[in-house]
């Protein structure tokens, strides 16, 4: 497929001995849902950080946007990095808790040297309004923000980077049900408008089955469907 | 308010209320739990359902402050007459001892029995909760226990002595979708061989709908709506429980976007005047605004709302229009 965001081929992540993600393929095209679903331990997260370069595979090809990614040095790797961004399950965790909610968001922006002291705080109000947060929560610290809205703040953070995919390793797992379909509604929008990929990983079913286009099914590092 | 009729209960719960600071974070709740019942307790974070399931094991954090009446006093008797299944396996058991040991030593706390006798004890009931080859595995640690393992040798742990009262606190929360089925499915068979009644603190409504005879459902610290769980869940009475189930993804209308309730749920000590839920309530009027709703009975099941009989059903509709553009979560709080 010419046209996918992101082709994965035969990918193999291994640690010491284990075997966690073993020749795993799938493809995601721009505006597309690929959730990957299966039980704890069955290397949905290994596959994702993979796909990331957080983690270098140990072998098989990560095709992102037409370029193979595991070939190339960090170098290289390095501005196309922002195009794929995670959104990770732990909201607070994923924040510094040290920093303004508004200085996370434009993180992002000044390491890009995309910063400016006249536009930047405007892109930073923004961002917040886009995930539906009030911008005057960007004076706030992740801790006086609940769990969905912290969410939210991880979410325009991403969004910083003007993504063409997004990792979403869990990201509504720990949020009570009425936040969670706020969230979820949040990223259907931004999909729609945005054309993003997403990448999404959940072991929810009926939360997969209501929100992905297409499901990849693992079982002990290997794809048993999809 | 109108409580239940005492003479079924098992353990009544009478005006609770427990502080932090002089923060009320459970709010004057009566409830009872009846002989050999599945109860399960839902609401959002929270909603005080954790703490309440503490109280009634009197495993509140020290620095609470409480009042009302939790009779009879069962958490006198902990691990004997009323016993915790936690969220956390791992934090249940201790890691330098074998886990047999730890079931015989619960056995022995609370009857003479012989060490012989004790060991055999916990043997069969590592059996009965589908450990394999249980006499090796009795001999074991809790780290070499897989995580499902694990779990239901904390389900051994809690039904060995035959409890009155068994309280599962978020049993399943961090468990995938297969754990989860198979530790519901152990909790309810042995919560039936002991005949204890169950307490089920979750915000999982599949679990509710599977296992639960009865459903209590709690905000901000307050009882929202009581009763037979498929009747509840089948035909929510308050708009809150009408508005958690629509936002579930099971039940959710074609098309991408999921009925949401708009805002977060009130920090305790932030109340506003009137109904807690009413910020956030779509058929919230006036009278919601001045008064607090007191539980009144309402077809067999206990619902605190000025308004339940405005409630069409089913109500989707009412939290369909509701866009995180319109306002969810963008109150300054």
């Amino acid at each position: 497929m010419s046209d996918a965001l992101l082709e994965v081929r035969d990918l193999v992540v291994r640690y010491g001995e284990v075997t966690a993600v073993d020749r795993v393929s799938f493809s995601l095209a721009a505006g597309e849902t690929l959730a990957l679903d299966g039980p704890s331990g069955c290397g949905k997260s290994s596959t994702a950080l993979a796909v990331l370069q957080l983690r270098r595979p140990s072998s098989g090809e990560v095709v992102f946007e037409g370029r193979e990614l595991t070939a190339l040095p960090e170098r290289e790797l390095r501005p196309l990095r922002p195009r794929m961004q995670p959104v990770f399950q732990d909201p607070y965790g994923s924040l510094s808790p040290r920093h303004r909610i508004r200085d996370a968001v434009a993180e992002p922006l000044k390491v890009q040297g995309r910063w400016s002291s006249t536009e930047g705080p405007a892109r930073v109000a923004e961002l917040l309004d886009r995930v539906g947060l009030d911008p005057s929560y960007g004076d706030r610290h992740p801790h006086e923000l609940s769990g969905g809205q912290c969410q939210r703040a991880g979410i325009a953070r991403a969004l910083a980077s003007e993504p063409r995919l997004l990792v979403l390793d869990e990201p509504v797992s720990s949020l009570d049900p009425s936040v969670r379909a706020g969230v979820l509604n949040l990223l259907a929008d931004l999909q729609d408008d945005l054309g993003l990929g997403y990448l999404f990983i959940c072991h929810d079913r009926a939360v997969v089955r209501h929100f992905a286009d297409r499901v990849v099914e693992m079982r002990d590092g290997r794809v048993i469907s999809g | 308010m109108e409580p239940e009729k005492r003479s079924e209960a098992l353990l009544s719960v009478r005006e609770l209320r427990i502080a932090f600071d002089g923060v009320e974070t459970v709010r004057g709740l009566s409830f009872d739990v009846r002989p050999r019942e599945v109860l399960a307790i839902v609401g959002e974070s929270g909603a005080g359902k954790s703490l309440t399931a503490r109280a009634l094991l009197g495993m509140l954090p020290r620095d609470a402050t409480t009042s009302g009446t939790i009779r009879p006093d069962l958490a006198a008797h902990r691990g004997r007459r009323i016993s915790l299944v936690p969220q956390d396996a791992l934090s249940a058991l201790s890691p330098v001892h074998p886990v047999g040991d730890q079931l015989a030593a619960a056995v022995r706390s609370v009857s003479g029995v012989s060490r012989k006798e004790a060991r055999a004890r916990a043997v069969a009931a590592l059996d009965r909760v589908g450990i394999p080859d249980a006499a090796r595995k009795a001999r074991a640690y809790p780290h070499e226990y897989s995580g499902g393992m694990r779990q239901r040798a904390v389900i051994a742990m809690a039904t060995i002595n035959e409890p009155d009262v068994v309280v599962a606190d978020e049993p399943t929360t961090a468990l995938d979708e297969e754990r989860r089925d198979q530790v519901l499915r152990v909790l309810a068979e042995q919560r039936e061989a002991v005949g204890a009644a169950l307490v089920l603190v979750t915000h999982d409504m599949d679990a509710v709908r599977e296992h639960a005879d009865r459903v209590l459902v709690m905000y901000a610290g307050h009882l929202t709506e009581l009763g037979p769980a498929d009747e509840v869940l089948g035909r929510p009475r308050a708009p809150y429980t009408a508005g958690l189930l629509a936002s579930l993804p099971q039940h959710a209308p074609p098309g991408r976007r999921l009925p949401a309730l708009r805002g977060t749920p009130p920090a305790p000590g932030a109340l506003p005047p009137g109904c807690a839920f009413a910020p956030r309530c779509p058929l919230a009027a006036d009278v919601c605004r001045a008064a607090e709703p007191e539980p009144q009975q309402v077809e067999g099941r206990l619902v605190a709302c000025h308004r339940w009989a405005e409630l069409p059903h089913p109500a989707t509709e009412l939290f369909q229009e509701q866009t995180a553009e319109e306002g969810e979560e963008r109150q300054p709080a």
